[in-house]
């Protein structure tokens, strides 16, 4: 019963919270429509996300945290990389990342992060969806960014998602 | 708009608002003199979010000091935009290796070549459906 009325709990807070910092007005009328939204809206998308990934809150804003300092780190990295170093000096790379994690919805946010941090892109998986590809910008050591990356971001989601 | 802003907002606003320029100006500037697509990808996913984001938390202070209100939509818009940028790149990337793989790229693959397929039998899912049991198989759901 509590499945079918509320498949998302997660999808459900975060619909009611947009809707609320949307109209950017806390009031009883916004709270109200933001949670018949937050009802309506998992259970007409249910059938499209059948599973229910078990998520750990308090890991994954330790993982926000982390990956928004990264991102202010990556730019300023990527700005570098724009104004001062020459073409030629470029080491641009394909990274072949072995996946650890298994679940769509962890992998989706791996390969997000990828793309929001410093000088990497995620471009493909593979097939099997044990691999993804990933172009970095200047990548002198190709093995050093794989290993990199899968600690810092991999191993935490691999926390968040189990 | 009131005219009993703090000079203290004024200072603090456009220190925002020229860094957001500054790096939105730095990611448009990789666009042209990076050598090639896949190089010129990082400049507007990365430099530019850093850009946007200045610009909007200078946004959000100035609402606060100056009108006394706090707004929101500043937050909905960075939430939108770091969401949508990774797919928009996924899908400029997952194009770029279909060419490359056709051999339409008339310049060339670029500094970083062609990538290789991945180990094992599979081949990246650019080229090949997904196999059964993997996130975007849609026949075995």
């Amino acid at each position: 019963m509590m499945n079918r009325l509320l498949p998302h709990p997660g999808l459900s807070l975060l619909l009611v919270v947009m809707w609320v910092v949307m109209v950017s007005d806390l009031t009883f009328g916004t709270l109200f429509l933001g949670i018949v939204f937050g009802i309506l809206v998992p259970i007409f998308t249910a059938p499209w996300w059948p599973e229910r990934p078990p998520v750990r809150f308090v890991p994954a804003l330790g993982y926000l945290g982390i990956v928004l300092w990264d991102i202010v780190v990556a730019n300023f990295h990527v700005a570098a990389i724009i104004l001062f170093k020459p073409n030629r000096n470029l080491k641009p790379a394909w990274l072949t990342i072995p996946l650890d994690l298994t679940s769509p919805e962890a992998i989706t946010v791996f390969a997000g992060t990828i793309s929001l941090t410093p000088g990497t892109v995620s471009s493909d998986i593979s097939a099997c969806g044990q691999y993804l590809l990933v172009h970095a910008l200047h990548a002198p050591d190709p093995a050093g960014e794989i290993a990199k990356v899968k600690a810092r971001y991999e191993a935490r989601l691999k926390e968040i998602f189990r | 708009m009131s005219g009993a802003a703090p000079a203290s907002a004024d200072l603090i606003v456009s220190a925002l608002v020229v860094l957001g320029g500054a790096f939105a100006l730095i990611g448009s500037w990789g666009l042209v003199r990076l050598p090639s697509l896949m190089e010129r990808l990082h400049g507007p996913t990365k430099a530019t979010t850093l850009g946007l984001g200045a610009m909007l938390v200078g946004s959000v202070v100035w609402f606060q000091l100056a009108e006394g209100v706090w707004t929101t939509h500043e937050l909905l818009v960075s939430v939108f935009l770091f969401v949508t940028a990774p797919i928009s790149a996924n899908m400029i990337a997952k194009v770029h290796l279909h060419r490359l793989r056709q051999g339409e790229v008339s310049k060339g693959a670029g500094p970083a070549g062609t990538p290789e397929p991945p180990p094992g039998a599979a081949d990246w899912a650019t080229h090949e459906a997904p196999h059964q049991g993997t996130p975007g198989d849609f026949v075995g759901d």
